[in-house]
C-alpha cells in the first residue's frame, strides 16, 4: 500500500514538476521516496494509477490534511469547495502547496548543506587519512632511524669498553714499568750507598794508616811446615807443568763430553727402538682392518706393510747413522699415527652415529642396516682372522728360515749334500796324500838309512884312503890302494864332486859330514836319525816355501803331528 | 729419633769434619772438638779473639779459625795439638778466610777486597790475586778440588780467573758479558761454570772449563732478575730462582729452559700434597698429655704440632714486600736439590712459611709444606731424599716422599732451632739455636703423616 502510494506520489510529483518545469534528479526523487515513508496501500502498483481519482477525493483530501498535520502544517488544510464537489478551495490548497514548497525548499537547502557538509567532511577525512599515512610513514622512518642510532650507540659503547680496557691495560703496564723503575732505582741507590759507605771506610782506613804509620806487617808464624796433602814433593812451576795443566783440563773436558755423548747415544738408540716398535704395531693395527671396506687405502697400507717388512732389515742399521733415514722414520711414524688417529676418529664418529641412530630411531630400518653391518663385520672378522693366520704362518716360517719351506729344505739339502760331497772328496784326497806321504816317508827312511850306510862306508873308505895316504907317505912299503871298497862305496875322492851334485840327499847331508874332515876318525855312524831330525836335515820341516794353506782340511791334518805336505805344484819339491 | 744434650756455641759456628768423625764448635774464643758419636771432648784450643769463621780442612786434620776483627787466622792440628799456625794479615784487614781444596793453603780476602792472599802451609810462601770482586759469591772451587774460579773486576769490567789449585797457576782469564757479576758456581762435574749477573739484569752465562762461552740465558728484561742459582748433583740441571717468584730449569745438553716452576698464592689444579702444620694445644689435665711435658714446665712454648693434609685449593699466606726497599723480600731465595737430583726444594721469600718440593722426574709440584712460622733453614739428607727444615721454633720438621713429620726437640728452656746441618752419613742432624746446639740421631724410617 505504501509502495503504491509512494509511486503514486512520485508520479504525481513528476507530473507536477513536469508541469511546473521543475526538474528533479532521479536521485532526489529516490531520496524523497526513501525519506518519507507513508502508510500507503499496496493495492495500486502501477505508476499510471493515480493517488486520487474521481471517486476518492474526500479521502484524499482528508489524507492529505492528515499528512499536512503530521508535517506540522495544521494551520493549512485543504478543503473541498463543497462537500461532494470535486473541486478544491484554492486558497488553502495554494497555501498548502506553498507551505509544502517551502518545506521542500528548506529540506533542499538542508540537503545541500548536508551534502556540502559531507563533502567537507569527506575531504577533511581524506586529508586526515593522507596526513595519517604520511605520519605513519614518518613514524616508521623515525623508528628505523632510532634503531639505527641505537645500533651505532651500542657499537660506540662497545668501542668505548674496549678502549677503556686497553686504557686499563696500558695503565697497568705503565704502573708495572713504573714499579720496575722504582725497584731498579732503589736497588741502584742501595748499591750506590753501599759503595759510598765502603769508600768512606777506605778513606778512614787510609787516613788512619797515614796517621798511624805503624805498619803491621803481614806474616805467617808456623811451628813447622806441613807436608803436602798427597805426600808428593812440591813441583817447580815450569812450562811443562803449565802445559800438563792444559792437557789435564782438556782431558777432563773431553771425558765429560764423551760420557755425555755415550749416554745420549744410548738414549737415542732406545728411543729409536721404541719408535720402530710403535711403527710396526701401528701398521699391524691398521692393515688387517681395511681389506673389506676401503679398497684403495687397504692396498696402500698392504703395500706399505710388505714394503717395510722387506726394507726393515736393511734400514735398521742405516737408521742409526743416517739423518735422512732418521727423518724418514719419524715421517713414516707420523703418517702411520695420522692414519691410526683418523681411523679411530672415523670409528668414533661411526659409533656415535650408530648410537644416535639407535637412540633416535627405533624402527625397522635401522635394525636392518644394523643387521647388514653386523653381517659385514662378521665377514670382515673372518677375513681378518684368515689373514692373521696366514701372516702368522708366514712369520713363523720367516723366523725359522729366510726362505719359505720347500725351497729352504731343498736348499738346505743341497747345501749339505754339496758339503758332504766336498768333504768326501777332501777325505779321499787326504787319504791319498797320507798314503803318498807314508810311502815317501818310507822311501826317505830307506834312503836315509842307505845314506847313513853309505856315509859310513864312505867314512871307512876315506879313513882307509887316508890311512893309505899316510902309509904311502911313510916308508912303509905295504901300500894298499883302494882300501876295502864295497860295491856300494863308489865314493872315491875324485868322484866326490859328482856325487855331491847327483842327488839332493847327499847334497843335503854335506854340512854335517864334512866338518869332521880334519880329524881322520872313523866316524861312528850315529844311530839312524829320528824322523824329525831327518826331515830337518832334509829340509822337509817348516820352511815357509813349502807351506800351502789352500784348504782348511790340510791344516787340521797337520796338527796331528805329521809334517806338512802340499798339493799341486809343491809336490815336486819332494822328489 | 734421639736427641743429645744441649751444648753451648757462639756465632752458629759448629761444623762436622768431612770424614764425619769429629764435631768442632766455637764457644767464644775457644775451639772445642768432640767425637761425633760419643760427644766427648777430644781437643780444646784457645784462639786469640772471638772466632768469626771456622772451617775444617778437606782431610779433616786441621781447623781454621779466623778472627776478622783482628785480621788473624789461626790453624789448629787435630793430630798434633801442639802444632800452631798463625797468619796475620796486618793492617790490611781480613774479610773472609777459607781453605783450599788440598787442605794446605789458606785464602784470605782482605778488607775492601783489595786482594786475595794465598798462604801456603807447606812452604810459607805467599801469592796474591789482585782485583777480586766483592759480590755474593766471588770464589768457587770445583768439586774435585782441581780448579778455582774467581771473579775479578778490573776497569769496570768483569772477568773470571780460573786457577789450578795444584800450584795456583792461572789457567784461564776471560771477560764475561755481565753488567755486574754477582756470583759463579762450578757444575758438580767440574766442566761448566755458571756465572750470573746482579739482580738488575737477568742474565746467566755458561762457560766451559776452557773459557768458551757455551750459552747465555735471559728470561726477561727490566724487572729484577736472578736471586739464586743451584746445580743439580748430576750436573744435568741448572735451577735459577728469580724475583718474579719463578724457578727456571735449564738442561745441560742444550742449555735451554725445559720448564719453569711457579709459586702462586692459591694452589689449585695440581697432584701435589699440601701439608699444613696445625698446632695441637695440649689440654690441661687431659689424659693424653704425656707426663714429661708437664714436668718441663714450659708447656706454652712446647706445643705439639702435626701435619694435616689440606684439600685443594689452598691459599698460602703472602706478605707483600715494601716496594721502596732494595732487595725486596720476594722471589726464590733458596734452591736445594736432593742428592739423587730427584727433588728440588724451593722457598719463595714472600711466602716465608712455605717450602715447595718439586719432583724433577715428573717436572711438577710434589708437596708444599706450610708452617706456622717463617721457615729459617732447610737441607736435604746427603744420602736419601729426606728434607729437614726448621722454623725458628722448638720443632724439627722432616719431609720424605712417604710423608711428613714434626718432631719436638726435647730441651728444657725452649731451644729455638735457627739452622740445621746434616751429618755427612745422613744419620744425624746438628741443630743450632742462638747460642746452643743439639744433635739429633735418626732412627730408621720414621715417617707418618
Amino acid at each position: 500500500l505504501h509502495q503504491n502510494t509512494l509511486d503514486f506520489i512520485s508520479v504525481k510529483n513528476y507530473e507536477i514538476s513536469s508541469i511546473s518545469h521543475v526538474t528533479m534528479s532521479p536521485s532526489r526523487r529516490n531520496n524523497l521516496v526513501s525519506m518519507y515513508s507513508f502508510p500507503l496501500s499496496k493495492s495500486s502498483y502501477s505508476v499510471i494509477s493515480a493517488f486520487c481519482t474521481e471517486d476518492n477525493i474526500p479521502q484524499c483530501i482528508s489524507y492529505i490534511n492528515q499528512e499536512l498535520a503530521s508535517l506540522g502544517l495544521s494551520s493549512t488544510c485543504i478543503e473541498a469547495i463543497s462537500p461532494g464537489d470535486t473541486g478544491l478551495s484554492t486558497v488553502p490548497a495554494l497555501n498548502a502547496m506553498y507551505e509544502l514548497l517551502q518545506i521542500h525548499r528548506r529540506s533542499m537547502c538542508n540537503l545541500e548543506e548536508l551534502e556540502r557538509e559531507q563533502l567537507r567532511k569527506s575531504s577533511t577525512l581524506e586529508h586526515i587519512q593522507m596526513s595519517n599515512t604520511r605520519l605513519k610513514d614518518q613514524l616508521e622512518l623515525s623508528i628505523r632511524e632510532k634503531s639505527g642510532l641505537h645500533e651505532t650507540e651500542r657499537q660506540l659503547q662497545l668501542k668505548i669498553k674496549t678502549l677503556q680496557s686497553c686504557l686499563k691495560t696500558e695503565k697497568d703496564e705503565v704502573q708495572k714499568l713504573q714499579s720496575v723503575i722504582a725497584s731498579r732505582a732503589s736497588q741502584y741507590s742501595h748499591d750506590a750507598k753501599r759503595k759510598e759507605r765502603e769508600a768512606v771506610k777506605l778513606k778512614e782506613r787510609l787516613s788512619q794508616l797515614l796517621i798511624d804509620r805503624k805498619d803491621k806487617k803481614l806474616a805467617i808464624d808456623v811451628l813447622n811446615c806441613l807436608g803436602r796433602a798427597d805426600g808428593k814433593r812440591r813441583h817447580w812451576k815450569t812450562t811443562k807443568a803449565t802445559s800438563s795443566h792444559e792437557d789435564e783440563m782438556y782431558k777432563s773436558l773431553l771425558s765429560d763430553y764423551e760420557a755425555s755423548q755415550r749416554s745420549l747415544m744410548l738414549e737415542n738408540a732406545e728411543l729409536k727402538k721404541v719408535l720402530q716398535q710403535m711403527k710396526k704395531e701401528m701398521m699391524h693395527i691398521l692393515s688387517p682392518r681395511q681389506p673389506s671396506t676401503r679398497g684403495a687405502t687397504a692396498d696402500d697400507s698392504q703395500e706399505q706393510v710388505s714394503e717395510s717388512h722387506t726394507c726393515d732389515a736393511s734400514r735398521e742399521s742405516l737408521d742409526q747413522y743416517c739423518e735422512h733415514a732418521r727423518e724418514q722414520l719419524t715421517n713414516s711414524i707420523r703418517q702411520q699415527w695420522r692414519k691410526l688417529r683418523n681411523h679411530v676418529e672415523r670409528l668414533d664418529s661411526q659409533a656415535s652415529q650408530a648410537q644416535n641412530q639407535l637412540e633416535s630411531n627405533k624402527e625397522v630400518i635401522p635394525r636392518e642396516t644394523h643387521e647388514d653391518e653386523m653381517e659385514r663385520m662378521r665377514c670382515e672378522v673372518q677375513q681378518c682372522r684368515e689373514f692373521i693366520h696366514a701372516q702368522q704362518q708366514l712369520l713363523q716360517q720367516q723366523l725359522n728360515t729366510s726362505f719359505d719351506d720347500e725351497t729352504a729344505a731343498l736348499l738346505n739339502d743341497c747345501y749339505t749334500l754339496e758339503e758332504k760331497e766336498r768333504l768326501k772328496e777332501e777325505w779321499r784326497l787326504f787319504e791319498e796324500q797320507k798314503r803318498n806321504f807314508e810311502r815317501e816317508r818310507k822311501n826317505f827312511t830307506e834312503a836315509a838309512i842307505r845314506l847313513g850306510r853309505e856315509k859310513k862306508a864312505f867314512e871307512e873308505d876315506r879313513a882307509s884312503w887316508l890311512k893309505n895316504q899316510f902309509l904311502n907317505m911313510t916308508p912303509f912299503t905295504h901300500r894298499r890302494r883302494y882300501s876295502s871298497s864295497d860295491g856300494q862305496s863308489a865314493l872315491s875322492i875324485s868322484n866326490e864332486p859328482e856325487i855331491r851334485m847327483s842327488s839332493v840327499k847327499s847334497q843335503l847331508a854335506k854340512s854335517s859330514t864334512y866338518t869332521t874332515f880334519s880329524t881322520p876318525r872313523p866316524s861312528q855312524s850315529a844311530p839312524v836319525p829320528s824322523t824329525t831330525e831327518l826331515y830337518r836335515t832334509l829340509r822337509l820341516i817348516p820352511d815357509s816355501r813349502y807351506y800351502s794353506v789352500t784348504l782348511l782340511v790340510h791344516r787340521v791334518l797337520r796338527s796331528g803331528g805329521m809334517s806338512i805336505f802340499s798339493l799341486g805344484e809343491d809336490e815336486n819339491s819332494f822328489t | 729419633m734421639n736427641f743429645s744434650e744441649v751444648f753451648k756455641q757462639t756465632n752458629q759456628l759448629c761444623k762436622v769434619s768431612p770424614d764425619g768423625k769429629y764435631l768442632a764448635t766455637c764457644v767464644q774464643y775457644r775451639l772445642v772438638v768432640r767425637d761425633v758419636s760419643t760427644l766427648q771432648i777430644l781437643q780444646l784450643y784457645t784462639c786469640l779473639d772471638q772466632v768469626s769463621h771456622m772451617e775444617w780442612s778437606s782431610d779433616s786434620l786441621f781447623i781454621l779459625c779466623a778472627m776478622y776483627n783482628r785480621g788473624l787466622v789461626q790453624v789448629w792440628s787435630l793430630e798434633q795439638p801442639d802444632w800452631h799456625c798463625k797468619i796475620d794479615e796486618g793492617s790490611i784487614g781480613l774479610v773472609s778466610s777459607r781453605w783450599s781444596p788440598d787442605g794446605r793453603h789458606i785464602l784470605n780476602t782482605t778488607e775492601f777486597h783489595l786482594r786475595v792472599t794465598v798462604w801456603s802451609l807447606c812452604t810459607k810462601a805467599v801469592s796474591y790475586i789482585k782485583y777480586p770482586k766483592a759480590c755474593q759469591k766471588g770464589i768457587d772451587f770445583s768439586r774435585d778440588g782441581r780448579y778455582m774460579a774467581l771473579a775479578e773486576r778490573r776497569d769496570c769490567k768483569d772477568y773470571v780467573c780460573v786457577f789450578v789449585c795444584d800450584d795456583w797457576h792461572l789457567l784461564r782469564h776471560f771477560e764475561t758479558e755481565t753488567q755486574d757479576l754477582a756470583g759463579l758456581e762450578w757444575s758438580p762435574n767440574g766442566c761448566v761454570l755458571a756465572v750470573w749477573d746482579s739482580c738488575l739484569e737477568y742474565k746467566v752465562l755458561l762457560y766451559s772449563l776452557d773459557g768458551r762461552l757455551l750459552s747465555t740465558y735471559s728470561a726477561y728484561e727490566w724487572s729484577l732478575g736472578v736471586k739464586s742459582v743451584s746445580w743439580s748433583p748430576s750436573s744435568q740441571f741448572l735451577a735459577i730462582g728469580s724475583y718474579d717468584e719463578k724457578v727456571r730449569i735449564l738442561n745441560h745438553i742444550t742449555w735451554k729452559k725445559i720448564t719453569q716452576f711457579e709459586h702462586p698464592a692459591i694452589i689449585d689444579n695440581t697432584k701435589a700434597t699440601v701439608y699444613k702444620e696445625a698446632e695441637k694445644r695440649p689440654g690441661v689435665g687431659s689424659d693424653e698429655m704425656p707426663l714429661h711435658n708437664i714436668t718441663m714446665g714450659a708447656t706454652l712454648f712446647n706445643t705439639q704440632s702435626k701435619y694435616e693434609i689440606c684439600p685443594l685449593p689452598v691459599q698460602i699466606p703472602v706478605v707483600k714486600p715494601d716496594p721502596d726497599r732494595a732487595s725486596p723480600k720476594i722471589g726464590i731465595s733458596v734452591l736445594a736439590f736432593s742428592s739423587d737430583s730427584r727433588y728440588l726444594a724451593t722457598k719463595n721469600d714472600n711466602m716465608a712459611t712455605a717450602v715447595w718440593v718439586w719432583d724433577m722426574q715428573k717436572m711438577s709440584l710434589e708437596a708444599v709444606l706450610e708452617q706456622t712460622s717463617a721457615v729459617r733453614c732447610f737441607q736435604w739428607d746427603p744420602l736419601r731424599p729426606r728434607l729437614a727444615l726448621c722454623a725458628g721454633n722448638t720443632k724439627l720438621y722432616l719431609w720424605s716422599p712417604g710423608g711428613c713429620v714434626s718432631v719436638q726437640v726435647p730441651t728444657e728452656g725452649g731451644f729455638q732451632v735457627q739452622s740445621l746441618n746434616w751429618h755427612c752419613s745422613g744419620d744425624s742432624l746438628i741443630l743450632l739455636g742462638k747460642e746452643q746446639l743439639c744433635l739429633c740421631y735418626m732412627d730408621t724410617d720414621q715417617e707418618d703423616k
